[in-house]
């Protein structure tokens, strides 16, 4: 049962992240159940689910911070959830934080050109590194001004307004150059002046990254997501297109009905 | 290219976040070398204290790598400043008194030891890090005071006098040769130590200090950076430990006390975190302060560097460098706009 | 020496760890302010009892003036050095501490020298008491009565009062407490006092284990440290196990392999905060 959005039916749609029986337990509570996901290049997937069932825990487990009780992770065919959450990270997995994570004391451009030299592999290089980092921040300034960012280039962070500093997130994951790109609540406190920036930002990701979103706001991820997986105390209650969820009597009671108006 | 679906106005502006060499900051930044050696020339007597002055700005810049960089919180600094000194007169006394072999024998015991330590307790953080960097300065002073035969226990050792260095320049009375020995290695730990702050390493550790987990997302392994970096300090403070040995001609086992500890960390925090000048400020007033003081017995002495500690933290928050901020910012606002964005240059911006 | 008398002088031992530690886990792991001048208010209380007792008062009413001192100078601390602290990261508190702990010594020896300081056991402890299998010095009984009387009468104030949840409360949210009548500041004023209180009575009730040098405040304070971190950062219960651990261990290893005493101690307590970075017992509101 794979669930692969394609970018156009022309290309065959290769799936790039899957996952197999993912669980996991806390305690008693089963906040994970046989998770089978599949994720296709340039995939829109939307997360929906109420609070407390398990949309962060399987983030987490994606990325390689909660270790799963059982179950694997494939990115590009490969194992990979025995890798630690930074090589993950190496491969292609790439995530956005619910809150911001920023280097707050740094210059936006400081912030993306540390992920770029990490991406290069540049992370260890301590005395010879001047021209690899002036590329570094020669890119950091182009990747400003795709998501927008330029005339703030060097700011600081703290100084930026939030929304502004939600771009920044989301830039600096896009620098990494990721295969699949997590979103967690991209617009998650962002007040609505500056919300439509983020909602351009997401229209315009790159159409070959699979993209997996979590978001409460029901609005943005109908708008965004061409399949949503509706989760239910930590297992896959159903999915398909929003047009079909919108009509999915289930999920209206279980979820809808519940916490959303 | 992933992102080219993402593009608005295409205003990249040059790359500028290193800060220029400008001639003008070429001048700032000889200024605290020329006074090095305007000390020499000018205060012959003093030879002895600006030794130690020039020692204790490489223990300090040890500690900012850490500290100020990479955001340990190392209460037991002294155990590697001690550990290279007591490396270092262990090697003059069985091995070889050449003095520079001495030195690099000593700073690498001293960033092995960091590195194992480093390896073993930084997968902890906050208080129980603390507690940690206190429990090894403390297993290692106990074992110094045990190791009677290597270390001399109580009574420290003597070591012998030292080769010319380089087969050139004798150890004076003086202590001419020791003065210029002391400056030249730290000119060259502290030119090794601007470069890797600046570095991608120095970027990311200085990043994992304000937010590791924002590092983890960007895929840096936090742990083995953290590591590196309390290793490279624990190297240069190991430097410095043999330096003092090498000039005093004898280790004692004070140089391992939480005095030390306390002593290096208020230095830096006296002259200001993350400024690779802080350390020179933060010692001269030290060295000074203590040679003031040089008629109190010891425990009057720790007066001082308790009352120094406190008022760090009430006065001089940002230490004293942060008065050049002060002064720096009035002579910008009057000349040009502000330039957007701070730089973490050493010297204030001065439009040129 | 018994294998016994070496568990009993292990247990005194570890009392005295427990009963100075105990404020101690309670500033540092309930107000979450790193106190590195705890071993110098227990010194405080122990050269005030020495220096009473040698003037002629008995040991109680030196103790309980000491003590009571210690715990005045405690509360002026608090509002004067330490509250300013809180809301500051680990760095400042520690070198602010650190700092006065400096101070402290410095005046001490300025006052009453360099030497060491004696604080004569009173005479109605002095003694031996027949425990049946051999004779065995009373004031060590003593140390562990006192020691199992207060963890005794912390589980019942701290558990069967509210005033450990109201603490917890009042850290975790101070606005939250003050809306429902908790003086938050007073609290914290006398929670602060207690333990230095605490901590100066094991200064002078444990001076004859922990003797009273000059640099009292900073040889003892990696050992307070310790206690406080092996047992779990807020919790009495973990510290009162982790004292009687650690102080059996360092006294057998005293008494059986001198040489290698410190060595096995600080690599147990090195092996025990990686094992359990939170502590034996860490606290629930610990983090």
């Amino acid at each position: 049962m794979t669930a692969a959005a394609t970018p156009d039916a022309a290309t065959p749609a290769a799936v790039v992240l899957s996952t197999r029986g993912l669980s996991k337990t806390f305690g008693a509570l089963q906040v994970a159940r046989g998770i089978d996901l599949d994720l296709a290049r340039g995939a829109r997937l939307g997360l929906i689910g109420p609070n407390g069932a398990g949309k962060t825990t399987l983030v987490n487990l994606l990325t390689g911070f909660t270790e799963p009780d059982a179950g694997t992770i494939t990115l590009d065919g490969e194992r990979i959830d025995r890798l630690s959450g930074d090589e993950r990270v190496r491969r292609g997995l790439v995530r956005t934080h619910q809150l911001n994570t920023l280097l707050v004391e740094e210059t936006a451009r400081e912030n993306i050109a540390v992920a770029i030299a990490e991406r290069e592999g540049l992370g260890w290089r301590m005395l010879r590194y001047g021209a690899r980092w002036r590329a570094c921040v020669a890119e950091a300034d182009e990747r400003l001004a795709e998501v927008g960012l330029a005339d703030v280039a060097g700011h600081r962070v703290s100084e930026l307004p939030y929304g502004r500093q939600r771009l920044l997130e989301i830039g600096i994951a896009l620098a990494m150059r990721p295969r699949v790109l997590l979103l967690d609540e991209p617009a998650a406190g962002v007040p609505s002046g500056e919300a439509h920036a983020i909602h351009d930002m997401i229209d315009r990701l790159p159409p070959d990254v699979a993209v997996l979103m979590i978001e409460h706001d029901m609005e943005i991820v109908f708008r965004f997501a061409r399949e949503i997986i509706v989760l239910v105390q930590g297992a896959i209650l159903t999915r398909g297109t929003p047009a079909q969820i919108a009509r999915d009597p289930q999920v209206r009671s279980v979820y809808l009905g519940r916490s959303v108006a | 290219m992933t992102a080219s679906a993402v593009h608005s106005a295409p205003r990249a502006r040059p790359a500028a976040a290193a800060p220029m060499l400008t001639p003008g900051r070429v001048v700032l930044h000889a200024i605290p070398w020329l006074l090095v050696i305007a000390a020499y020339v000018a205060l012959p007597d003093y030879l002895t204290l600006g030794t130690n002055v020039l020692i204790m700005i490489l223990f300090a810049l040890s500690l900012e790598i850490a500290l100020g960089y990479a955001g340990i919180v190392s209460l037991g600094h002294a155990a590697f400043y001690g550990v290279g000194a007591y490396a270092a007169g262990i090697c003059a006394i069985h091995f070889t008194n050449e003095p520079l072999l001495g030195l690099l024998f000593a700073t690498a015991v001293a960033a092995v030891f960091g590195l194992v330590t480093g390896a073993l307790i930084l997968h902890t953080q906050g208080m129980t890090l603390m507690m940690l960097t206190l429990a090894v300065a403390a297993l290692i002073a106990e074992a110094a005071n045990q190791a009677h035969a290597l270390t001399g226990g109580d009574d420290g050792l003597q070591l012998p006098a030292l080769k010319p260095l380089l087969g050139l320049f004798k150890f004076d009375l003086w202590g001419h040769t020791a003065y210029l020995y002391a400056g030249a290695v730290l000119l060259v730990w502290f030119l090794l130590s601007w470069r890797i702050v600046r570095s991608p390493f120095g970027r990311s550790v200085n990043g994992i200090r304000q937010n590791p987990r924002r590092m983890r997302a960007i895929g840096a392994p936090v742990w083995r950076r953290l590591v590196a970096a309390y290793g490279l300090s624990a190297a240069m403070a190991g430097t410095a430990g043999a330096l003092s040995a090498q000039a005093t001609g004898s280790v004692g086992i004070a140089s391992l006390s939480l005095l030390t500890s306390g002593t290096v960390l208020m230095v830096l925090v006296l002259g200001g975190m993350r400024r690779l000048y802080g350390a020179f400020v933060g010692a001269v007033v030290y060295v000074v302060v203590q040679d003031l003081a040089a008629e109190l017995d010891p425990f009057r002495w720790m007066f001082v560097i308790g009352g120094l500690l406190m008022a760090s933290v009430l006065f001089f928050e940002n230490g004293l460098m942060s008065i050049v901020d002060i002064v720096g910012r009035a002579r910008t606002s009057r000349k040009s706009p502000p330039a957007c964005g701070p730089d973490r240059g050493p010297a204030p911006k001065v439009t040129p | 020496m018994t294998h016994l008398t070496i568990l009993l002088d292990g247990l005194a031992y570890g009392m005295v760890l427990f009963i100075i530690s105990v404020g101690l886990t309670v500033t540092m792991g309930l107000m979450r302010v790193v106190n590195l001048a705890h071993g110098a208010f227990a010194m405080i209380g122990g050269y005030a009892a020495s220096v009473l007792v040698a003037s002629g008062f008995p040991f109680a009413a030196a103790a309980a003036l000491a003590v009571i001192g210690v715990a005045l100078i405690g509360a002026v601390a608090e509002l004067t050095i330490y509250r300013p602290l809180y809301r500051k990261g680990e760095l400042p508190q520690s070198l602010m501490t650190f700092g006065f702990t400096f101070v402290v010594i410095a005046t001490l020896t300025t006052l009453f020298g360099t030497g060491m300081r004696t604080l004569p056991i009173p005479a109605a402890l002095d003694g031996l008491v027949d425990l049946g299998f051999r004779a065995y010095p009373l004031y060590r009984l003593f140390l562990i009565a006192v020691g199992l009387a207060l963890f005794g009468l912390l589980w019942v104030a701290v558990d069967g009062t509210l005033i450990g949840a109201r603490l917890r409360a009042a850290v975790d949210n101070p606005r939250m407490s003050q809306a429902v009548g908790v003086n938050v500041n007073l609290l914290f004023t006398l929670t602060f006092a207690a333990g230095c209180a605490l901590a100066a009575f094991g200064a002078v009730v444990g001076a004859q284990l922990l003797p009273l040098d000059p640099y009292y405040a900073l040889r003892y304070l990696v050992l307070f440290l310790v206690v406080v971190g092996v047992g779990g950062l807020g919790n009495f219960k973990g510290s009162f196990v982790a004292a009687i651990v650690l102080g059996i261990v360092e006294t057998s290893c005293k008494y059986l392999v001198p040489s290698l005493a410190p060595y096995i101690f600080y690599s147990l307590v090195l092996a025990l905060l990686l094992w359990k970075p939170a502590g034996l017992m860490p606290a629930r509101s610990a983090r």
